[in-house]
């Protein structure tokens, strides 16, 4: 192989005796520049031309307030919701044996499956005021689609695999130790599922939720059909950059776009990092 | 987990793990509860609508069903949808195995960088990832002027289609071979070059036949997407009918029109397929578990 380099520390490439790194990694890189890079630098510099004060303009109108708003809070409060939620049926699906144990474990991952089109417009059926649901709700004078709580129950659809998907390898996997110990210094099953179970969990959940709340931000397809897209009241943040794309506002579309992306990416942050220290308060 | 390749270590009985392991919280009590509220929710929530696309599509009837199929935009979509993902999925598929090969066999510097420009498209809003090639290709994009000067059409086409599609889908096979082949590690491949075998054979009869099955999960999950894939190509569609609406696109475009039965009987094609996709992961999950990216046993 190449002869070694001075410092070793500081090669580019690690020597190995295996071939073909030349050809992955320009496969790699050509690809991800092509389909990746190109692309989001476009969208990074594209809000540029109507300048920062421009970019300002367009995030502070009424309507593009309404729908960051509208976005960023429902996801917030259906990835809270899908906690309790998906707390509830990891905990069914990893500790109790069951019939149909097997298809509710497999349906979880449903919502990720179905295309987010076709759940939309079941679910728009189901909620509308002559649906299933929708029509018991109007008989207690509430109404579901086209409202703020038809987006909400269609974003807990969306979230609720992440949620589960990400306690159950953790819940499956808990360190049997611990909870013994606890019998034996006296705990209840109660207080272990609470004192011990519970706080191992919170990690896991923080990650589950934010992953929820993540894709929830950017949903269009489940949601859209089921939003009744009324200007301020309920049209979602990534319906408006359609919106602003129809009207050829290509700067006004990629500030509202780079302001979601860079909006979910700084609660991610946060998020990891609150989960970070979580973890290594548990550990110390 | 040892170092030998996966696919030889017996499958585990059944997909079940044993009984849980003796001293175990799992409140006994309120199992009955939490199980109803679990088949519950589970029922209402996620059960219902699947029920929904089926009864909708039928609503009318069979015949009624059948004719909404057959008509020709229908099938127009259908066709899109198939040429889409069969672009689509074999370059994201050649992508994976190349990334994963890069990634997993080699120490280079910006590796970590590379696996977290891989994983961006996960975390982009599907609008936004068509909006981007809007913001490239379209009418007032960087080379919008340059692509109508020599009549090329990416946007409202079936270019612009296919890279939406591409950019939402490309982490899929990638995802499912990183985790794995570094677990498996490069021992295998290692002894096989050191007694001669040349890269290709290596490839081909070493790393293959142990990355197979993640392999054809990935591209299950990725192609499953590709096909059901709505806001990035809703995006740069343009919603031509019968020329530019792949099938979750003429959903859209019926249930807009009023057509609910044809809405319904179109949205229940991407319904089976999605069936279908999870029925395939689940049966691979507990057949080839061990053969699987190791997030992928439970």
């Amino acid at each position: 192989m190449t002869a070694a380099v001075a410092r070793p520390g500081r090669r580019l490439v690690q020597p190995s005796i295996l071939p073909g790194f030349p050809l992955a990694i320009g496969i790699t890189l050509a690809w991800l520049g092509l389909i990746v890079v190109l692309p989001l630098i476009a969208l990074a510099l594209r809000p540029a031309e109507i300048g920062l004060s421009g970019v300002i303009e367009t995030l502070t109108q009424p309507r593009v307030l309404a729908a960051l708003k509208l976005s960023f809070g429902l996801s917030a409060l259906a990835a809270m919701v899908n906690a309790p939620l998906g707390l509830l049926i990891a905990w069914a699906l990893t500790r109790y044996a069951f019939p149909g144990r097997r298809i509710l474990d497999a349906l979880v991952d449903l919502p990720f499956a179905l295309p987010t089109a076709v759940a939309g417009i079941a679910l728009t059926a189901i909620y509308a005021p002559n649906g299933l649901i929708g029509s018991l709700a109007a008989q207690a004078g509430i109404k579901i689609a086209y409202t703020p709580l038809g987006i909400f129950i269609a974003l807990v659809f969306i979230g609720l695999p992440f949620v589960v998907r990400t306690l159950q390898p953790v819940l499956e996997d808990l360190d049997t130790e611990v909870e013994e110990a606890a019998r034996t210094l006296g705990a209840t099953d109660l207080q272990r599922a609470t004192r011990v179970v519970l706080p191992t969990l919170f990690p896991a959940l923080i990650s589950g939720v934010s992953l929820a709340f993540a894709r929830a931000v950017g949903e269009y397809g489940s949601v859209v059909f089921i939003a009744g897209n009324m200007p301020l009241k309920t049209e979602i943040a990534p319906l408006l950059i359609v919106i602003k794309l129809e009207e050829y506002d290509y700067a006004g579309a990629a500030a509202v776009g780079l302001a979601m992306v860079g909006a979910a990416f700084a609660i991610l942050g946060v998020v990891n990092i609150a989960q970070n220290a979580l973890v290594r308060r548990g550990r110390a | 987990m040892s170092l030998a390749p996966a696919r030889e270590i017996p499958n585990r009985e059944g997909p079940e793990r044993p009984a849980a392991r003796a001293p175990i919280v799992r409140l006994p009590g309120l199992a009955p509860l939490f199980v109803l509220a679990t088949t519950a929710i589970m029922a209402v929530l996620v059960g219902l609508p699947l029920f929904t696309v089926f009864h909708d599509a039928l609503s009318k009837g069979t015949e009624a069903y059948l004719a909404a199929l057959k008509e020709p935009d229908a099938l127009a979509a259908i066709s899109l949808t198939l040429t889409v993902a069969a672009i689509s999925v074999p370059l994201n598929a050649i992508f994976g195995v190349a990334a994963a090969w890069a990634v997993t066999r080699f120490e280079f510097v910006g590796r970590n960088l590379l696996m977290t420009v891989l994983d961006l498209p996960f975390s982009i809003s599907p609008v936004v990832s068509g909006l981007v090639w809007v913001l490239l290709f379209g009418a007032q994009g960087w080379f919008g002027t340059w692509l109508m000067d020599h009549d090329l059409k990416i946007i409202f086409a079936l270019p612009g289609l296919v890279l939406a599609t591409v950019f939402v889908t490309l982490p899929f096979v990638a995802r499912e071979l990183i985790p794995l082949m570094q677990q498996q590690g490069s021992d295998e491949e290692a002894a096989a070059i050191t007694l001669g075998a040349s890269g290709f054979a290596t490839f081909w009869r070493v790393t293959l036949p142990n990355i197979r099955w993640a392999l054809l999960y990935g591209v299950l999950l990725c192609n499953a997407r590709a096909m059901g894939e709505f806001g990035a190509v809703s995006v740069v569609s343009g919603h031509i009918r019968g020329l530019t609406t792949t099938l979750p696109l003429h959903v859209e475009v019926l249930y807009n029109d009023y057509d609910y039965v044809g809405a319904f009987a179109a949205a229940s094609v991407l319904a089976g397929l999605g069936l279908l996709t999870l029925i395939l992961k689940t049966a691979l999950e507990w057949r080839h578990a061990d053969d699987l990216s190791p997030a992928r046993k439970h």
